[in-house]
C-alpha cells in the first residue's frame, strides 16, 4: 500500500469494477439477445433481424410445437416438484433433527447425485428402465425429474432447518403443544421460505433439464428438447417468447420472495 | 495472527449452513421413530431411482450381443472387454471433455470471482443495487439454457457481430472463425456454469467479516497480500464448491459442444454415451462409458476434495 506508484493503486481500484462489469455483461448478452429475437419478423426461423414485430407475442402458440412442448414440461415440472418437495423436505428435518445410526451413509446418499453427471443420472436410469421393460414417456420423466431435484431441496431446506433455533419447539412442547402442532404451527412456517426457494429452485431445474431429459423421454418433446431439436434448422421466434417469459415471471418470483423476506424480518425485528 | 485465525475459524464455521459440528443442535437432536419415518419414502425413492439404476448401468455394462441377435438384443453377461473396446475407441473423447471441462472452470473461475467479490464485498453497503446484481446472477437459471446457448451460437457466428469486430481489428484472419470451434465449445461451457461458481464462493464472500481487510491494511499489508492471505483463504470453501459444480455437469456436458461444436475435434463424452445409446444401439457400450465417467469424476472430485477441502464439503 505504501509503496505502489498511484497508477498501479488506480488500476488495483478499478480492477474490480471493471472485471466484474464485464462478467455481468457476458452473463447478460445472450438473454438481452433472447428477449430482443422475440421481437424478430422472423417466419420460421429465427436466425437474422428481419424488423421488429409483436405478432410472435400477440400468439406465442403460432408455432404449435412450442406450445405443445411447453405444456409437457409444465405439467412434468409441477409434478415433479411437488413429490420432491415434500420428499425432500421430510429428509431435511429428519436429518437435522433427529439422530440416526447411518446418517453418514444418508448424507452420501444426498450427496453422490449431485456429484454425478447428467449424462450418467440419465443412462443410468435410462438403463434401469430398458432391464424392466418400462416404456418411456411423462412417467419415466416425472420420476427422473423428482430423482435429481431432491437432492437440490434437502441440501436447501437443511440450511434452512440448521438455522432454525430448536428452543422454539421445547417453547411450544412447554406450553403443551403436541409435537405435531409445535411442528405444524411453530416450524413449518418459519421454515415455508425455505421449502418455497427449493421448491422455486426444482422446478427450475425440472422445467430447462434437457440432458437427463433426453434419456428418458421417449417420443415425449419437452421445452428445451423442441429447442435442441428444432436448433438444426432453426428456432421460431415464439420459443423467444417464452424464454422471455419465463425469464420475467421467474424475476418477479425472486424480487417478490426478496421482498417478503424483508418484510418479514422487519415485523419480527419490531415485535 | 491468532485473532485473525480464530475469528477467519468462526466465520467458516458459523456460516457453513450445514448441520454437522454445532453442539447445540447435536444436543437437540432427538431419538426416536418419527425420524426414520420422516426419511424413509425419500430415500425408499433414492434407492430405487439413483442407487438401484447405477447397479443396473453396471450390468448393462457388461452384456454381450449374441450371434444373430436383433439390434437392441443383449443377453446378460459378464463381458468385461466392452469397457477396453470404448476406451480404445473414445479415450480422445474422455480426455477432451476433462480438458475442456478444467479450462471452462479456471474460466469461470476467473470471471466469476470478481463478479463475487464486487457485489459481496465492495458493494456490502448498497443494498439496492447488490440486490439487483444478485438477482442477475441468478437469472440466467431463469432462461431456457439452451436458447441461450443457440444465442450464444448466433453471436458467435460468421455473420454476427463479434467476428466482424475481431476481423475489423485484424485479430481474426479474414477467414477465421468462432463457431466449430474448440474455443466456442469452453466459452459456452464457461458461460452456463457461470453462476454455479459465482454463487457459492458470493455466499463465502458474504460470510466474510469485512474488518478482516481493514486489519491487513492496518498491519502494512499490500491489497494483493491482504487478497491472497486474508480473502481468498477465507472464501476457499466457495471456490471449492463453485469449481466443482462447475467442472462435474461440464464434463458430461453435450449441448455445448454440439450446438457450438462441429463434431470432429470438439466431441465430448456425452454426446458419444447419447449417440451410442439412440444412434447406433450400442447399450453396453453406452453403459461402459457412462460408469467409466462417473468412476473418473469421483476419483478426482475425492482426490480435490482431500487436497483442497474443509469439513464443510462432504
Amino acid at each position: 500500500m505504501h509503496t505502489n506508484a498511484p497508477l498501479q493503486r488506480a488500476i488495483g481500484r478499478c480492477l474490480v469494477p471493471v472485471s466484474g462489469g464485464l462478467a455481468f455483461l457476458f452473463l447478460l448478452i445472450p438473454i438481452g439477445y433472447v428477449f430482443a429475437f422475440s421481437f424478430n419478423d422472423a417466419g420460421r426461423t429465427n436466425l437474422t433481424w428481419r424488423g421488429f414485430t409483436l405478432a410472435n407475442w400477440q400468439n406465442p402458440c403460432g408455432a404449435p410445437e412450442v406450445c405443445e412442448s411447453l405444456a409437457n414440461s409444465l405439467q412434468i415440472g409441477v409434478i415433479s416438484t411437488v413429490l420432491a418437495t415434500a420428499l425432500g423436505t421430510a429428509i431435511a428435518v429428519g436429518l437435522v433433527r433427529y439422530r440416526f445410526r447411518f446418517s453418514a451413509t444418508a448424507n452420501m446418499l444426498i450427496f453422490l447425485p449431485l456429484a454425478t453427471p447428467e449424462v450418467v443420472l440419465g443412462a443410468s436410469l435410462l438403463a434401469q428402465f430398458l432391464n424392466v421393460g418400462a416404456e418411456l414417456g411423462k412417467g419415466t420423466l416425472i420420476i427422473a425429474h423428482t430423482m435429481f431435484c431432491i437432492s437440490f431441496v434437502v441440501v436447501t431446506v437443511k440450511a434452512r432447518v440448521a438455522g432454525l433455533d430448536p428452543k422454539l419447539e421445547e417453547a411450544a412442547a412447554d406450553l403443551y403443544a403436541s409435537p405435531l402442532q409445535a411442528f405444524w404451527r411453530i416450524t413449518f412456517p418459519l421454515l415455508l421460505p425455505g421449502i418455497m426457494a427449493a421448491a422455486l429452485l426444482a422446478f427450475a431445474m425440472s422445467f430447462d433439464d434437457f440432458i437427463i431429459t433426453n434419456f428418458n423421454s421417449g417420443n415425449v418433446d419437452t421445452f428445451p428438447k423442441f429447442i435442441y431439436v428444432a436448433a438444426t434448422r432453426g428456432i421460431p421466434a415464439q420459443a423467444n417468447v417464452i424464454g422471455s417469459i419465463m425469464f420475467i415471471v421467474s424475476l418477479l418470483l425472486v424480487v417478490g420472495g426478496q421482498v417478503l423476506a424483508h418484510h418479514r424480518a422487519k415485523q419480527l425485528a419490531a415485535r | 495472527m491468532a485473532l485473525l485465525t480464530a475469528a477467519g475459524g468462526k466465520a467458516g464455521a458459523g456460516g457453513a449452513g450445514t448441520a454437522g459440528g454445532d453442539p447445540e443442535l447435536d444436543a437437540a437432536r432427538r431419538n426416536g421413530r418419527t425420524g426414520y419415518l420422516l426419511i424413509l419414502p425419500g430415500f425408499l425413492f433414492m434407492l430405487l431411482f439413483f442407487v438401484l439404476p447405477v447397479f443396473s448401468l453396471l450390468a448393462t455394462s457388461l452384456y454381450v450381443k449374441p450371434e444373430g441377435a436383433d439390434i437392441g438384443q443383449f443377453v446378460p453377461a459378464l463381458e468385461f472387454g466392452n469397457y477396453a473396446v470404448v476406451l480404445q475407441d473414445y479415450w480422445p473423447a474422455i480426455v477432451r471433455s476433462f480438458g475442456f471441462a478444467l479450462a471452462a472452470t479456471v474460466a469461470a473461475l476467473l470471471i466469476g470471482y470478481p463478479m463475487a467479490y464486487l457485489v459481496a464485498v465492495r458493494l456490502r453497503e448498497h443494498r439496492l443495487l447488490k440486490g439487483i446484481l444478485l438477482v442477475l446472477i441468478i437469472a440466467p437459471f431463469f432462461t431456457s439454457f439452451i436458447l441461450r446457448t443457440q444465442a450464444w451460437k448466433q453471436i458467435l457466428s460468421d455473420e454476427g457481430p463479434v467476428v466482424a469486430v475481431l476481423r475489423t481489428l485484424s485479430l481474426l484472419p479474414e477467414d477465421g472463425r468462432l463457431t466449430a470451434t474448440a474455443f466456442a465449445v469452453i466459452c459456452g461451457l464457461t458461460y452456463n456454469f457461470l453462476p454455479f461458481m459465482t454463487l457459492p464462493i458470493y455466499a463465502s464472500l458474504e460470510r466474510m467479516d469485512i474488518r478482516m481487510i481493514e486489519a491487513g491494511g492496518d498491519l502494512y499489508a499490500s491489497p494483493a497480500s491482504t487478497f491472497r492471505r486474508i480473502t481468498l483463504p477465507l472464501s476457499l470453501p466457495g471456490v471449492i464448491a463453485g469449481t466443482l459444480l462447475t467442472f462435474i455437469p461440464a464434463t458430461g456436458d453435450y449441448v455445448n459442444a454440439a450446438l457450438l461444436g462441429n463434431n470432429q475435434n470438439t466431441t465430448m463424452i456425452g454426446q458419444v454415451i447419447d449417440s451410442r445409446f439412440f444412434r447406433v444401439v450400442d447399450y453396453p457400450g453406452a453403459a461402459a462409458l457412462s460408469f467409466l465417467l462417473m468412476l473418473a469424476i469421483l476419483f478426482l472430485v475425492i482426490l480435490y476434495v482431500r487436497r483442497f477441502g474443509t469439513k464443510e464439503l462432504m
